[in-house]
């Protein structure tokens, strides 16, 4: 079981030194132009299969035999608190890394049509190949530190991939954005996991979630914020979210994979993960419950008035992980883990869509589509179960899985504390609370987030909608011929669309994600309400961007709410101006001074060099006197 | 005899030998002079001689020595200026400075780099 | 004060005297005559501490040989006959000063060491035959070493000033200039 899982990460890992290695020498070896005969595209495709299947059989077991199976690998010694190397496998982890494996493979196959011709190829699959190892080991990981070393290896690939076209000084500068705001984050991440394995005295996390009753209440708070940090710069959740909208300079699939099934997801999946830690802190998950409302509410507006069709699903891809940071926040965590895989499929199924729009139309934004109806069957039935998922239409996937967190958030603000923990996502140390049952979050914040969800519903069905219809009806707005792409692209695209419209069923399995006739009608009527607002201003004018409904405060919502510029002004420029000082501070202070010891120490050396005259009579004569004046001393001081 | 007057006189002779191989510029000048330091050792060594009666004459024998070499100094002495003299076409001592350090050095370092001013600005 | 040592003090007068004009005078062959005449009183004065056969050697050996090897110098070096202002260097009062300072080191030494030493003199102590017998028995091994260096010396003088033997890099520099 363990060497299954550790099997599935080995696999993609492998297969990115040997992309990276001997990609481009594997494929002068087959010597083919056909994908099959692809040498870097085979290196990348057929590991992440294999680990798919791997996962798939892993998922099997578990779903067949619910428990945990944790096993260790190698013991690092450190002297204080030991490092076991291990994994764990149980339901969250094995169903999280069967949606991983799938999104990693569809991104695959995709890049190989997407990425044809391109100078990197080989480099930019092995990343992939990497991120994904290192996006398995964070779902698979069995202590706290190997989850962290997973976590990290994410963070330097999304670098090099946002930043694979480097050539434009826009692509590097967003990768060193979402380098360094997610590196801020993962600081606070680092210190939390150091706080919480030195209380627990071990950092397995198995062992800490046991232990999370016996620490005290002050460390638990502090190490569920720290780590809270870590997983907002990771889940790009207010106020570090700035970089995932920028982050879009990469290519498309980049987007798909790291934007919206697997690094993002990673921050809310550690919380899942560590769910015993934040259930006892009750100021830390009343912290989620803020900054997921705050990001869910204002990344969907921000949605609603982007003019870049990657911005807008970005924004969503904020939305909808505060979403389910709102589930995790009033205790629905098997709501969280379910919209966090339904969210994996159809974002996915998005971005991959989008990827195929903008290769048919040369362009990202919003205003150059339009009319790719017609022409374009495959990717508009399946972008429109994408969106049907993400606006929340039955009976698609996100329909569920928001239905269950609107019910959780409902049951949260009506009843007070949180729901009870069980089914298939759950597992053991939940049920050995102080209390008996998770305390919930306060019930100002519970009401909060019942709220915001609620406006989140009828947002995202409107932006939702408007790039919808934007992209898709009204007339062409560009000079381009509407046909689908390569054929892999659409397949891949359709093969998304699958899980994006059925995932939602499996949720009739449990009984705390079965849909509720209340919150269900609620939810759907206001999909309804945001939806059809938004169709009746495009109505009026379908040449028209609905979002100009929207006045004077569109460019607000357009530019973030001013995010990035009041960063600039609160932290760029400071810091600029603080280096700039530092930078005059070492010319004139610290250099000046080595510099002004050099000269001192030369114009010294320049007057030791004066006797150094080369004439020997001088010499002899300096010889001599001393030899004199020795001699003089000896005798008088006989 | 007094011990007092060769040494003295071996004293002053040679302190003008010093004077003369410090101060003369010509280099057979300074040959001289040198032969002047080596004849006051050599009246030092023929008065201690003479005051120790030494039976195996070693003062004496070691001033004929002493000759012999000053001799052999001297011809070789002339040949090397002689040298000096063809390839540089005079023989001042003090003109002879092959030796001195050179001022081909790298001198005053770089100028300061750029001012921080011009410092790319990251835009934000 | 003994009849040998105003003799002596005369002699070293002279010896002095003449020294200090070889090291002053502004002209080149003058300084080599001051110097016979330097030399020629430091021989008297051998003679007389008795020691006949280095007087005459010194005669011999420096009088005849080492002058006259000292004018050829001068003459091959095309040095003027007359006056020349600049045989003095900048270093002339320096050295001076040490020239001093050495003097009354070595004279406050000597005089200091050797107030009341007296040296008995007996003819007969630097005769040819004491010496020579001397040399060749007990220092005979010296002397013949020596003459090697002798020989080498003058070997290295001939190919120092002989322009046709030198090393073969000097000869080719030669050739090309």
């Amino acid at each position: 079981m363990i060497w299954l899982a550790s099997l599935a990460i080995l696999l993609p890992f492998l297969a990115a030194f040997g992309g990276m290695l001997g990609g481009p020498s594997l494929g002068r070896l087959l010597g083919g132009r056909s994908a099959l005969r692809d040498g870097p595209a085979l290196i990348a495709c057929a590991p992440v299969a294999v680990s798919l299947v791997l996962a798939a059989v892993v998922a099997f077991v578990v779903w067949q035999d619910p428990g945990e199976r944790t096993g260790t690998l190698t013991v690092i010694d450190t002297g204080s608190v030991p490092i076991r190397v291990g994994l764990q496998v149980d339901g969250l982890s094995a169903v999280v890394a069967l949606m991983v494996c799938c999104v990693a493979l569809a991104v695959q196959v995709y890049s190989v049509a997407y990425m044809d011709g391109d100078r990197r190829y080989s480099s930019y699959a092995a990343f992939i190949s990497l991120f994904t190892a290192a996006m398995l080991l964070v779902v698979f990981a069995g202590d706290l530190l190997v989850l962290y070393a997973g976590w990290e290896v994410m963070g330097i690939c999304s670098y090099f991939l946002i930043g694979h076209r480097w050539e434009e000084r826009a692509n590097s500068r967003a990768a060193v954005k979402a380098f360094l705001v997610t590196r801020l984050g993962d600081a606070g991440f680092l210190i939390g996991i150091i706080v919480l394995g030195l209380g627990a005295r071990t950092f397995e996390i198995h062992g800490v979630l046991s232990r999370v009753w016996t620490m005290p209440d002050a460390t638990l708070t502090a190490a569920a914020l720290l780590l809270l940090a870590g997983v907002a710069g990771k889940s790009a959740q207010f106020p570090l979210h700035t970089w995932l909208p920028d982050a879009m300079a990469g290519p498309t699939p980049i987007s798909a994979l790291i934007h919206a099934a697997t690094m993002v997801a990673a921050g809310m999946y550690v919380v899942a993960r560590l769910y015993g830690v934040f259930a006892a802190a009750p100021g830390a998950l009343a912290v989620l419950g803020v900054v997921a409302v705050v990001s869910m509410v204002g990344a969907a507006l921000a949605a609603l008035a982007q003019d870049d069709l990657k911005r807008v699903l970005a924004y969503s891809t904020i939305s909808q992980l505060a979403v389910m940071g709102a589930a995790l926040a009033v205790g629905a965590k098997s709501a969280a883990v379910f919209h966090l895989l339904a969210h994996g499929a159809f974002k996915a199924l998005l971005f991959l869509a989008a990827g195929c729009v903008i290769a048919t139309t040369g362009s990202a934004l919003l205003a150059n589509h339009g009319g790719l109806r017609r022409g374009m069957p495959v990717t508009f039935w399946s972008m429109t179960a994408g969106f049907a998922a993400l606006a929340g239409v039955p009976p698609f996937s996100g329909w569920f899985s928001k239905d269950s967190v609107i019910e959780a958030a409902q049951h949260a603000a009506l009843h007070g504390g949180g729901t009870t923990e069980a089914g298939w996502f759950a597992y053991a140390p939940l049920n050995s609370t102080r209390h008996g049952e998770i305390t919930g979050p306060p019930g100002g914040v519970a009401w909060l987030v019942y709220l915001g969800l609620l406006l989140t519903v009828a947002l995202t069905a409107a932006y939702a909608m408007r790039a919808w219809l934007m992209v898709f009806f009204g007339e062409p707005r560009g000079t381009y011929e509407i046909r689908e792409p390569s054929r892999i692209m659409t397949w891949t695209v359709a093969a998304l669309a699958v899980p994006a419209a059925v995932l939602g069923f499996f949720g009739l399995g449990a009984s705390e994600l079965r849909p509720h006739p209340g919150p269900a009608l609620l939810g759907i009527g206001l999909a309804i309400l945001g939806a059809g607002t938004v169709f009746l201003v495009w109505n009026r004018d379908p040449a028209s961007d609905p979002a100009a409904g929207l006045g004077p405060v569109r460019r607000v919502f357009a530019r973030g709410f001013y995010v990035d510029e009041l960063y600039a002004m609160a932290i760029v420029r400071p810091v600029q101006a603080l280096a700039r000082g530092v930078v005059r501070f070492d010319r004139r202070g610290v250099d000046a001074a080595v510099v002004a010891s050099g000269r001192g120490a030369r114009r010294l050396g320049g007057l030791l060099r004066i006797p150094q005259n080369g004439n020997p009579q001088t010499y002899l004569t300096g010889l001599l006197a001393g030899v004199v004046a020795i001699t003089a001393l000896a005798v008088i001081f006989r | 005899m007094h011990l007092a007057y060769p040494t003295v006189v071996a004293a002053l002779l040679f302190s003008v030998g010093v004077y003369g191989v410090l101060a003369r510029r010509n280099a057979i000048l300074v040959l001289m002079s040198v032969e002047l330091m080596l004849n006051a050792v050599n009246l030092n060594l023929v008065t201690f001689d003479m005051r120790f009666r030494d039976r195996l004459h070693g003062g004496q024998v070691l001033t004929l020595f002493t000759i012999v070499i000053a001799a052999a100094e001297v011809g070789l002495g002339l040949a090397i200026v002689l040298l000096v003299y063809r390839n540089r076409q005079n023989v001042d001592i003090d003109r002879l400075r092959s030796l001195a350090e050179s001022d081909d050095a790298p001198d005053e370092e770089t100028e300061p780099g750029p001012e921080p001013e011009t410092v790319e600005r990251a835009a934000p | 004060m003994s009849g040998q040592e105003i003799v002596f003090t005369l002699l070293g007068v002279v010896a002095v005297g003449s020294g200090i004009m070889v090291v002053t005078t502004r002209r080149l062959v003058h300084a080599a005559l001051w110097l016979v005449l330097s030399f020629g009183a430091l021989a008297g004065g051998y003679l007389v501490l008795t020691a006949e056969f280095v007087a005459w050697v010194q005669v011999l050996i420096y009088v005849g040989a080492v002058v006259v090897l000292l004018l050829f110098g001068i003459m091959l070096t095309r040095a003027p006959i007359g006056d020349s202002a600049d045989l003095d260097s900048g270093n002339r009062w320096a050295a001076a000063a040490v020239a001093a300072a050495t003097a009354a080191v070595l004279v406050t030494v000597m005089v200091m060491g050797f107030r009341n030493e007296r040296m008995p003199l007996r003819a007969g102590g630097g005769s040819a035959s004491a010496l020579g017998g001397s040399v060749f028995r007990t220092w005979v091994l010296p002397f013949e070493v020596l003459s090697v260096l002798l020989l080498a010396s003058l070997v290295g003088a001939i190919v120092l000033s002989r322009t046709d033997i030198g090393s073969r890099v000097a000869g080719r520099r030669k050739g090309r200039g």
